[in-house]
């Protein structure tokens, strides 16, 4: 049998990357650093302060060819502490993913670029973005945004690009 | 739509160097059909495009892919360039939708529905799906629950 069948978006685990408060909604995002809707929505995501959010890396090569090299670049600066620093700059310059803006990314966050480089390049870093692909294959994802919330029972329900609008409504947990 | 069990209709579809893809290149593979309504629009590139990232996985399985669309095959052709992607492409063009029809895969707007048929190496139908909607795209999870069934 595949391992790539039909199984529930997994839980937050502690090998996710994770950010915000607890005690809000958590949603899991699956993204690429090369798809402009995915920057977008990063941005709007900001405003949801209340809101904890994992985010899983799903590159699709062949429509944004640098998608992979950027997720192992994000997940290269993960090992040295920066995961979600390289994550912020990668999609405030989503047009600029090229092993340059990629070495000038890791220069400005202070790693040490050796490692990252060897550590990008690394069968563990491509198998982690491999592993966020697959469970979001697993799981329906078909494009990217992908965006779940965590219920409280643990079930995890699909939410529409909508739902995170530059102007949230009355009732939505935004501080904007 | 044709259904689980049913053997193939007899059936030409024009790959892209222009040769024929009959009922006959089925036998003895297991063959994924990816109808889908128009090359070049947003959910048939993001169809493509994630069947493409697994396609290791369907070869793991022993299938092989084939998108089907009404398009010509210069334009099939010029959209797996674009897309980068590797899948090969058949052209149900002229009888513009025939391939389409005898699947039971033609939307009445004058496109392939987009629907997905996994046949045997004995040319029988094993699965097949059709979305709700063409805007629906199918995820390739639903491809290997059918292929380990």
């Amino acid at each position: 049998m595949s391992d790539l069948g039909s199984a529930p978006i997994p839980e937050p685990s502690k090998e996710d990357h994770v950010r915000g408060p607890n005690g809000g909604r958590t949603l899991i995002v699956y993204a690429d650093f090369e798809c402009p809707f995915c920057a977008a929505l990063d941005v709007r995501l900001r405003a949801f302060t209340a809101d904890r959010v994992v985010f899983r890396h799903f590159p699709v090569r062949s429509s944004h060819p640098r998608a992979w090299p950027a997720a192992c670049a994000a997940e290269a600066a993960g090992l040295q502490g920066r995961f979600w620093e390289m994550h912020d700059a990668l999609f405030a310059d989503p047009a600029r993913l090229e092993d340059p803006h990629l070495w000038d990314r890791a220069r400005r966050l202070e790693l040490d670029l050796a490692r990252f480089d060897h550590d990008r390049r690394s069968d563990p870093v491509r198998d982690r973005v491999k592993r966020d692909f697959r469970s979001g294959v697993r799981g329906g994802v078909v494009t990217t945004p992908a965006i779940f919330e965590l219920g409280d029972d643990g079930s995890v329900v699909q939410l529409g690009r909508d739902e995170f609008s530059p102007a949230p409504g009355p009732g939505s947990t935004s501080e904007s | 739509m044709i259904a689980a069990g049913d053997p193939v209709p007899e059936f030409t579809l024009k790959r892209g160097d222009g040769s024929d893809f009959t009922a006959a290149d089925l036998e003895g593979q297991t063959t994924v059909l990816v109808f889908y309504p128009f090359a070049f629009s947003p959910v048939c590139t993001d169809q493509l495009n994630l069947y493409e990232e697994v396609l290791d996985d369907f070869k793991a399985q022993g299938a092989t892919l084939y998108g089907v669309s009404c398009d010509a095959t210069w334009s099939q052709t010029a959209f797996a360039q674009q897309l980068g992607v590797t899948i090969e492409q058949l052209s149900d063009f002229e009888p513009k939708g025939e391939v389409s029809r005898a699947f039971g895969a033609y939307h009445p707007g004058g496109f392939p529905q987009r629907a997905l048929v996994i046949i045997g190496p004995d040319k029988v139908v094993r699965w097949s799906y059709q979305a709700d909607s063409p805007s629906d795209l199918p995820g390739a999870n639903l491809i290997f629950d059918a292929l380990a069934a």
